[in-house]
């Protein structure tokens, strides 16, 4: 097990498992890479984080100046992984950035089979696609539906329906 | 394309199961081989797929959405070969509504409506995650009251009963017990009915709100649990006498729908699921909120992981909420019911008429919502139904940036392939039934 430092006893930041570690109310998160994803993921389940929890995603188009540890270069979405280890009776997070150009990013469906039905669940409502994914087709929203819903820029009142409304005026009120 | 291309084309060509001929052996052994931790030429030597049953030796049905015991509007598919399942897939969103959506226009005070719908079945428990969630991202998650926090303890753990009530009458409804639906109504209903004296709703209550709750107990509330305490243990051993003891409801249950500690690990299955593969694990007692750490409880494990285990340890996690319910009431302080914040709760109607500063925080809450910090948390508990978590991204306004809700009966639900392989199809029904899924967590 490799121990987390703290940036008192180095100057660098901290890490825990070789990728950056950052600290969110008192919650440990990690911020690997997109390469590294699944090689952290191996790593994890291999130190006892043998459930996944939950795993989802968030659009942070109109929030991009948000805090993340050195080195990690905000993206449009993030994929967040909650991994929990019973035996050592710990919660992780995982934070990684996927870019809007190529919103994709390898599926963790061969270490976690459960992660299987969150996955699609984030390509319905955000549009990123999970690589060697076995079934990645809608879940929730009808298949013949376009644009995903949890985008930032999805417009609903798109739908000819009675009543409108405007969503860009978000926060002003 | 257009809906008269997906009439003609048959209906839902990719979200549904694929015949036979149109998926590869690999695909399948992938399917089985990653939920038991296996390579699939690992996966080929069990050699409890079927080889290769021809296609007119197979037939895929529709379970759902209008099937009574799919407790909502789940629908599955099913390959059949006579009678024995090979393959099914659950397909949901029949129920969708865009709640996560919805939640990022609510502010944080108005949010407690919108997740209470989610699981209708243990609403208490819904509100309750949000509101960890909301008060950790506030930093007041030490302030709150001590009285509010026995009160939530208390309303989750009869919200606990009353949900597992209900799937006590809906198991029994589902095998055949006709009579124990209307018994187990009738004892939820009595909760229900504490409910609607303590919070003015049967259900959907949003009475546990960021920084408390939403009002003191109301005067003989003491003695309305006492009499709920004193009511439902002897029930529960008339439900031993009808349905534990009884060889019917055993032959129907045991061995039906076994899943392993490692498959259910593996697929992120928790709560009675879990537990009755014989992992003791429940959130309560190893990653303790609120003050369950001071309680004396046991948590309840089967041994099979099969369908009758999962009955049972319901069975027995509602005598123990009785044992935590007891010491509450032992405990409960008084007090403040929610936090003195100006910022966080809304000032008493009396202030409001001497008090312009009163007045003006008042006006604010109610208008604009307050503001909570930058930041992202995640909040877990355990509800009915397993690990209920929520997922809060802030940007510094009153509404959430991001608002995701980790459904236990979710995740839960794709068990069901894997409990259902190999099984009969009449058996569908009882491993449905013992998963208990709410399908409005479910969909959202």
């Amino acid at each position: 097990m490799s121990e987390a430092t703290t940036p008192e006893d180095a100057t660098a930041p901290a890490e825990r498992y070789g990728v950056p570690l950052s600290d969110s109310r008192g919650q440990q998160v990690l911020h690997p890479t997109r390469d590294g994803y699944i090689r952290l993921l191996r790593t994890l389940l291999d130190e006892t984080f043998t459930m996944c929890a939950d795993l989802t995603a968030v659009d942070y188009l109109l929030h991009m100046n948000r805090e993340l540890p050195a080195g990690v270069v905000p993206e449009r979405f993030e994929v967040v992984v909650n991994l929990l280890s019973l035996q050592r009776r710990e919660r992780l997070r995982i934070r990684v950035q996927v870019p809007e150009t190529d919103p994709t990013i390898a599926s963790a469906f061969d270490l976690y089979p459960g992660s299987e039905a969150m996955e699609r669940e984030v390509y319905d409502m955000f549009g990123i696609t999970f690589t060697d994914h076995p079934d990645l087709t809608r879940i929730l929203m009808p298949e013949d539906w376009e644009g995903h819903p949890l985008r930032k820029d999805d417009d609903p009142s798109r739908i000819p329906v009675q009543f409108s409304a405007d969503f860009t005026k978000r926060g002003s009120r | 394309m257009s809906i008269v291309d997906v009439i003609r084309d048959g209906n839902e060509p990719q979200q549904g199961l694929k015949p036979r001929s149109e998926i590869t052996a690999r695909e399948l052994l992938r399917e089985v081989g990653s939920v038991l931790r296996m390579s699939e030429a690992e996966a080929a030597k069990l050699g409890d797929i079927p080889v290769d049953p021809t296609e007119d030796q197979t037939m895929i049905i529709n379970m759902g959405p209008q099937h009574p015991s799919t407790h909502g509007v789940l629908r599955l598919m099913l390959e059949l070969q006579g009678e024995t399942v090979l393959r099914c897939k659950p397909i949901i969103g029949y129920l969708h509504t865009g709640m996560e959506k919805t939640g990022e226009q609510l502010t944080y005070m108005q949010g407690g409506t919108n997740v209470t719908r989610m699981d209708y079945l243990s609403p208490l428990n819904n509100e309750l995650v949000f509101s960890l969630a909301v008060e950790q991202l506030l930093g007041i998650e030490g302030d709150i009251p001590e009285r509010a926090v026995w009160m939530r303890m208390l309303l989750s753990e009869l919200n606990r009963m009353s949900s597992h009530l209900l799937f006590l009458a809906t198991n029994g409804m589902d095998i055949g017990a006709v009579s124990m639906m209307i018994y187990g109504w009738r004892e939820r209903e009595e909760v229900l009915r504490f409910f609607q004296k303590v919070t003015g709703l049967r259900m959907n209550h949003n009475f546990i709100r960021p920084g408390g709750v939403a009002a003191d107990l109301p005067a003989g509330w003491r003695d309305d649990v006492l009499h709920l305490l004193e009511m439902i243990p002897p029930r529960l051993e008339e439900y031993d006498i009808l349905m534990t003891g009884q060889p019917i409801w055993r032959d129907r249950l045991q061995g039906v729908g076994v899943i392993t500690a490692d498959e259910a690990q593996a697929l992120g299955a928790t709560g009675p699921i879990l537990r009755s593969t014989g992992v003791p694990w429940d959130l309560r007692r190893d990653m303790p909120y609120l003050h369950y750490d001071q309680m004396e409880f046991d948590v309840v494990v089967g041994s099979y992981g099969d369908a009758f285990d999962r009955y049972a340890i319901r069975l027995n996690e509602v005598r123990e909420s009785i044992r935590i319910v007891h010491q509450i009431l032992d405990r409960m302080p008084s007090g403040d019911y929610r936090i003195q914040n100006k910022k966080v709760t809304p000032p008493p109607r009396a202030r409001i008429d001497e008090s312009m500063e009163a007045l003006i925080h008042h006006f604010k809450i109610f208008t604009e919502g307050f503001k909570v910090p930058e930041g992202e948390v995640y909040a877990a508990v355990e509800s009915p139904r397993g690990e209920i978590g929520c997922y809060i991204a802030s940007d510094g306004s009153p509404t959430p940036y991001r608002m995701h809700v980790r459904a236990p009966s979710f995740v839960n639900i794709q068990c069901l392939p894997h409990m259902m392989r190999g099984g009969l199809v009449a058996d569908a029904v009882a491993v449905i039934s013992s998963v208990d899924p709410v399908l409005g967590e479910v969909d959202r």
